[in-house]
């Protein structure tokens, strides 16, 4: 019996149970009332008793499948339940068991609707919980394979070496291919490009956010923000693509016109496009910080005889500033953890430099191309994919965290 | 009195000189907002330009009519899928050209033709084994090569084609025996090694599983979560705790929930790699927070007044929810959803972590599968060497933008016509 037919079954089981229960109530509610058998009315309506009788179906389905998962997965099966359809045999006989006894001892007095909605409140729970237990199991997955990598490697190695090259000998006679975990010129790299991205995203998303909610009328606004949002919507593996394709070509013949030497996947390139990609992200959410400034300060601005530009220069952006670095910060933390963009455009080496014109490599390209292709988990070379993930979740966290205090804080000021 | 008088005539007297200068700020200021907008509004434009002007090409292609003898030599009744149909191409295309005698010419006229063309007579003989010993007449895919040349991608220059098979070419043409015709192989083929036979039917049919899959867990799993935190939770540590981690967990970079997908879903769990399932899994755990978060904002839409009329007549707070507030806030939910599931189909940081970046020619028939998806379709082109994939990549990246374009604007039409102002 596969998992499929096993499903069908219960499905059905549970259905059968439904219209059970459900026909059983409908018989003693039309029967309480009548005087030749007067019993008492069923505290919930039928609907619910026949619920009650089919959950009866799925739970025990349910919790052999957690034991089977938990004893295959983790535990010796025991011998009896070595075949493989002895766990299915003890899925759907369990229920059919509880479905029966769950209609015979259905009586008037069952609070079925109460049971159902007990239980729904708990599956409730039990579903916003997944955001925890999701946190949970990033945190786990990416700290346990990186207390091994750091095993082999030291902390400090691995947070202060200057050098990267993750290429591992296979033979130990080997010559050349040591291995280094030394994160610097990878973090290097990753800060060098967002820096650019940051440089094209910033000023751009700034000033399109403030003619947008300063001075344009409302027609271009019901134009613009839409084109804003259709860039926001592109999928990165577009705008890598686009990257790698065209941009990345024409930077390098604007150098050579220059007569500079310009790598065909340099940082320039990937951080100009992921610049583009983070345009909407910064607009947006400084569109709102300077749209809740209260029109009093304006006025209060425009009394003293100020122009419009050295109002919004004077005091509507100081006054929205820290939910422009809040914003700002966002969007840094989106460009450090960007990947397709320079996966695809920028290069695989680790070279600790600060010119936009070479190549660099960052913690998700790393991370990439570590874990694609062979994986074997008790190399350091697999492992160490782990110990980039967390860098990149700690700073990411820490940079979030950050910037929503600060927006949520100046939010609160003004409202 | 008369020193104030002086001032003030003073001050109006430099107000009025600085006016010009402030004026100019203004309007400086002023230009550099329109400029950035122009600036990002243009970038937007370059990017769709590149991309339609690389791809629309790749929904054409050109095809070559040959006039293949069926060798009955060559076939072998018993065991048709394995006869040499190869052969029998090349044999008709030597036929064509009797003063093409060297090794090395012959191979290079070989090139011109697809090995499509021997697969599609394969299937040919297989639907009707009665051609055999006759001459059938078909058209056949060129070579990807032929296909971009003829497409004039080369310019007037014969890029990687050798003279001699330009003059084949031209020689096709003059006998008007090649045609530019819409490039079904492009929507019903899977992923190929010959860029002309390559298509994007196994990449969608997996973007449509891992959807199916995230859509099925996401969307009642969202509901549910925010139901949870808007209408039962009591406010307190509890639900803070949760509401901090879905906000969190709404920036976090996509690439680390596939190093949790590799971890637990692979590693611990031991699910298939590849397969559509776990990157429908991943993507779940991705969207969630988008999901609840447009999911909570429609709930608390529905005004209070709706909930306090049905506990007022006795429902109890499950029914009221069911029955009253649930398919209010239900349009709000959907649209969140659908941008949620565009956000997916977009996605791929995660996916080559669960291993979908490896090459999958077949088309997947069900979750458990191996498949590629339309987004990683497109990194596995686009770092393809060969040239031909350039416009395949531009074209389908002109399919998922359809697909992304489509899907919101269903959101933006539903938000349009269920909004509801109480």
């Amino acid at each position: 019996m596969t998992s499929t037919q096993l499903f069908i079954t219960v499905a059905l089981l549970a259905c059968a149970g439904f219209f059970l229960g459900k026909k059983r109530a409908a018989i003693m509610r039309d029967s309480s009332g009548s005087h030749s058998s007067p019993g008492i009315r069923p505290h919930s309506t039928p609907v619910y008793y026949g619920f009650w009788v089919s959950l009866w179906a799925v739970i025990p389905a349910l919790l052999v499948f957690v034991c089977e998962f938990v004893l295959k997965r983790f535990g010796h099966v025991p011998f009896s339940f070595r075949a493989g359809v002895a766990w299915e045999a003890v899925a759907v006989t369990s229920g059919i068991v509880c479905v029966i006894i769950a209609w015979l001892r259905l009586r008037p007095e069952t609070r079925a609707r109460n049971h159902i909605e007990t239980g729904m409140n708990f599956l409730f729970m039990a579903c916003a919980t997944i955001a925890i237990f999701t946190t949970l199991g990033i945190v786990l997955s990416v700290i346990f394979e990186s207390i091994r990598f750091f095993k082999v490697i030291p902390v400090q190695e691995f947070l202060f070496g200057l050098k990267w090259s993750p290429q591992v000998a296979i033979r130990p006679d080997q010559v050349g291919s040591t291995g280094a975990f030394g994160s610097v010129p990878v973090l290097a790299g990753t800060f060098l490009i967002s820096f650019i991205a940051m440089a094209v995203a910033a000023p751009l998303g700034l000033m399109s956010a403030i003619y947008l909610s300063e001075y344009a009328g409302s027609r271009l606004r019901a134009w613009a923000k839409p084109c804003l949002e259709i860039l926001a919507g592109i999928p990165t593996v577009v705008y890598g693509f686009f990257a790698a394709l065209v941009v990345a070509p024409q930077v390098k013949a604007a150098g050579e016109i220059l007569g500079l030497q310009v790598s065909s996947e340099s940082a320039l390139a990937a951080g100009l496009v992921m610049g583009i990609m983070i345009i909407p992200l910064v607009s947006s959410l400084s569109d709102d910080v300077i749209s809740a400034v209260p029109q009093a300060m304006r006025d209060g601005s425009y009394a003293l005889g100020a122009t419009k530009a050295e109002t919004i220069k004077n005091v509507v952006i100081p006054a929205a500033l820290p939910g422009i670095v809040g914003g700002l910060l966002l969007a840094v933390s989106r460009a450090v953890g960007e990947t397709m963009i320079v996966v695809m455009a920028a290069g695989l080496s680790a070279n600790l430099t600060m010119n936009p014109l070479k190549a660099v490599t960052t913690v998700t390209v790393q991370i990439v191309t570590l874990l694609t292709g062979d994986q074997e988990f008790d190399s350091p070379k697999t492992l160490a994919a782990f110990a980039l993930g967390l860098l990149l979740f700690i700073l990411t966290l820490l940079m979030n965290i950050i910037a929503l205090k600060i927006v949520r804080k100046y939010r609160e000021q003004y409202e | 009195m008369n020193s104030t008088r002086i001032t003030e005539k003073n001050t109006s007297e430099l107000v009025r000189k600085g006016l010009k200068r402030r004026y100019r700020a203004e309007r400086r200021f002023r230009f550099m907002g329109i400029a950035a907008l122009c600036i990002s509004v243009l970038f937007l434009v370059i990017l769709f330009g590149s991309i339609i002007s690389k791809g629309y090409s790749a929904f054409f292609q050109w095809k070559v009519r040959l006039n293949v003898f069926v060798d009955p030599a060559r076939m072998d009744v018993d065991n048709l899928a394995s006869a040499d149909y190869a052969g029998a191409v090349k044999a008709a295309l030597r036929r064509e050209f009797p003063e093409i005698r060297k090794r090395r010419e012959k191979r290079l006229l070989y090139r011109i033709v697809s090995i499509g063309a021997s697969y599609q007579l394969r299937d040919m003989v297989m639907r009707d084994s009665s051609i055999i010993g006759s001459t059938v007449s078909f058209w056949a895919p060129l070579d990807d090569d032929v296909d971009i040349y003829l497409k004039g991608a080369y310019g007037k220059g014969s890029g990687r084609l050798k003279p001699l098979q330009v003059r084949i070419i031209e020689k096709f043409r003059q006998e008007g025996r090649i045609k530019k015709v819409f490039n079904t192989t492009f929507f019903t083929a899977g992923d190929s090694r010959d860029p002309e036979l390559a298509g994007i039917r196994g990449a969608v049919t997996g973007s449509f599983y891992t959807l199916l899959v995230t859509l099925l867990l996401s969307f009642p799993i969202g509901v549910a979560a925010a139901v949870y935190l808007e209408e039962f939770a009591r406010p307190g540590r509890w639900s803070d705790i949760i509401e901090v981690n879905i906000n969190n967990l709404a920036a976090v970079p996509s690439i680390i929930f596939g190093l949790l997908g590799l971890a637990i879903f692979l590693n611990l769990f031991g699910l298939p790699r590849s397969s559509t399932l776990v990157g429908g899994l991943v993507l779940t755990l991705m969207t969630l927070p988008t999901i609840i978060i447009a999911s909570r904002a429609a709930l608390k839409s529905v005004p209070p007044s709706i909930r306090e009329a049905a506990l007022g007549v006795g429902a109890s707070r499950m029914q009221t929810v069911f029955h009253h507030v649930l398919p209010l806030a239900l349009p709000g939910m959907l649209t969140g959803t659908i941008i949620g599931m565009a956000q997916a189909l977009g996605e791929t940081a995660p996916l080559p972590m669960i291993g979908m970046v490896a090459f999958v020619a077949d088309i997947p028939h069900g979750m458990t599968d191996p498949s590629a998806v339309l987004p990683v379709q497109i990194y596995l082109w686009a770092d393809s060497p060969e040239r031909a994939f350039v416009e395949k990549t531009s074209g389908a990246i002109m399919v998922l933008l359809a697909f992304l374009m489509a899907m919101n604007g269903t959101a933006v039409y539903l938000r349009k016509k269920f909004e509801r102002k109480w």
